[in-house]
């Protein structure tokens, strides 16, 4: 009899122990974030897609069309295509896509680039209805940006 | 008529086939168990593997070596970085490659704050599958810091793909160190928290003493290990028992239970929190200079013929790759052996006539990570 009264009471504490846990946590400044209303700064060594990178200095990328990347991906998610034009010292790219629903963000194609051409963006925001909307043209993306 | 009798009165034909899963919580991903109950009591159960198998290990055998790193990642996605540590030791034996002080450094660290993002977690997790909602909250608010100390060095949040064959991708900056120490303190600060909120309850305690029990024995004949190996009272951990990397250096203990039932497990994983930011504290304090990689790693890396193993402490046991190669620099076979695999096959066993709702603290207690048993 005695031990069901110790236990009854050391039980009710331990739940009592807990709520005060819970009451505290109830008057403690809120952690979460109220997304999408707010929104957290990403660190700038997220990794987001690869996106080739627009040097200040020329204001082009540096691609070579070498398909170091391509042929270093484990994917295969990378292509990449150049062409030689008259007057142009070495190959000019012509494509560059990167189809994103197969890519793992191993990071492989942008240690392995020579020129440093390619880098990671932060875009987190991806989602979408079709495959296709993953199929990115970056060499148009790297024209396109400011 | 008489036949119908028959049927009620042989006890086999009162039982009925309920299937857990492949969605329910407490298996944490796309497991399927069957389970035979008679009343409220399973009888026999069965676990269905298979929804969620990748060839991850076949598809090894098809790429270059060092292409197979993101794919361990994706085997255990809460240990990744141990699944990587592993793997990136695995190559560097066998390509006989030093590694700089520095790597070991960083990769211990980081591992260890993956272990305990790991056993945080499951320690939400679980405890949302005995019926309490609010300690995930809890858990989840310590684990953001890990996550984000870990997202600002390796570049994501769960699937890491950061370790390299002879060394890491990224160097680790003032800024995570400091952090790092401020997150040790705060999870140390925050354990008092823990022991009043849940494991001191009275409810916790009722589901989980004597729950599950194994012991060692049992855990031998099915290749247990981890925690519930731990739990039984055999101090066995990779970490300890075949020191790997720079951990013969650090102070720590191994946490023990002695009944091996859900309680003990479920303390050795809670106390080996504490360890793990031992080891991480002592690791800071000795952290050296020095490179991130090393300059000789071929870019084309051919493993000599012959067999390599590599043994790591995962959050949840012991993880061992075994690599066959025949000379060239795709391996001829790549074997996994993943822990959840080896803890999931005593369930057949262990939760043979337990109540439905002790199944449930008893699969919750092996901590299964279903991608990790499939590949």
């Amino acid at each position: 009899m005695k031990s069901y009264f110790s236990t009854l009471f050391t039980g009710a504490w331990s739940l009592i122990l807990g709520l005060k846990v819970t009451i505290k946590a109830l008057f403690s400044p809120i952690v979460t974030c109220q997304y999408p209303r707010e929104k957290m700064e990403v660190t700038p060594n997220y990794r987001g897609h690869i996106d080739l990178v627009k040097f200040a200095d020329t204001g082009a990328h540096k691609c070579i069309s070498c398909g170091s990347c391509m042929r270093d991906c484990p994917s295969d998610c990378i292509v990449v295509e150049g062409e030689k034009r008259e007057g142009v010292k070495g190959k000019v790219l012509t494509i560059f896509t990167l189809d994103f629903t197969k890519c793992s963000l191993c990071g492989a194609c942008v240690e392995v680039c020579p020129t440093k051409a390619l880098d990671y963006c932060n875009d987190y925001e991806l989602a979408g209805f079709t495959r296709e909307e993953f199929y990115f043209d970056l060499l148009k993306r790297v024209e396109e940006r400011e | 008529m008489a036949m119908d009798v028959e049927i009620l009165e042989d006890p086999k034909h009162h039982r009925y086939v309920l299937n857990m899963g492949p969605q329910h919580p407490s298996t944490h991903g796309v497991l399927r168990v069957l389970l035979e109950l008679e009343g409220e009591y399973a009888m026999e159960l069965l676990p269905v593997l298979g929804y969620g198998h990748r060839c991850h290990e076949k598809i090894a055998e098809h790429k270059p070596v060092k292409s197979f790193m993101p794919n361990t990642a994706r085997m255990d996605y809460l240990g990744a970085l141990i699944y990587n540590h592993g793997y990136a030791q695995l190559l560097e034996r066998a390509a006989g490659i030093e590694v700089p002080e520095r790597v070991e450094y960083i990769r211990v660290i980081t591992s260890e704050l993956n272990r305990i993002q790991s056993h945080l977690l499951w320690y939400g997790a679980y405890l949302l599958d005995l019926g309490a909602f609010t300690p995930i909250m809890y858990a989840f608010d310590d684990r953001e810091h890990i996550l984000d100390i870990l997202e600002d060095v390796t570049g994501s949040r769960l699937t890491y793909c950061y370790f390299r064959v002879g060394g890491v991708s990224k160097d680790i900056d003032d800024k995570f160190v400091t952090s790092t120490r401020a997150f040790v303190k705060r999870l140390r600060s925050r354990f008092p928290m823990y022991e009043d909120l849940v494991n001191g309850n009275v409810i916790l305690q009722n589901r989980l003493n004597d729950v599950g029990e194994l012991t060692p024995h049992t855990c031998a004949r099915y290749g247990i290990t981890g925690p519930l190996l731990r739990g039984t009272g055999v101090a066995y951990d990779m970490r300890r028992a075949e020191p790997y990397s720079i951990y013969s250096q650090f102070d720590f203990e191994i946490p023990t239970g002695t009944k091996g039932d859900c309680m003990a497990s479920f303390m050795v994983r809670f106390h080996e929190l504490e360890q793990s930011l031992r080891i991480i504290e002592q690791a800071l304090d000795g952290l050296p200079e020095g490179p991130i990689m090393t300059p000789k790693v071929p870019k084309k890396l051919k493993i000599p013929a012959g067999d390599y193993n590599s043994s790591v402490e995962a959050p949840r046991g012991e993880l061992s790759y075994y690599l066959v190669s025949d000379g060239s620099d795709v391996p001829y076979r790549l074997k996994v052996r993943t822990p959840s695999y080896s803890n999931l096959s005593v369930v057949p066993e262990m939760c043979q006539g337990m109540l439905l709702s002790d199944v449930v603290s008893a699969m919750g207690a092996l901590d299964l990570v279903i991608p990790e048993i499939d590949r």
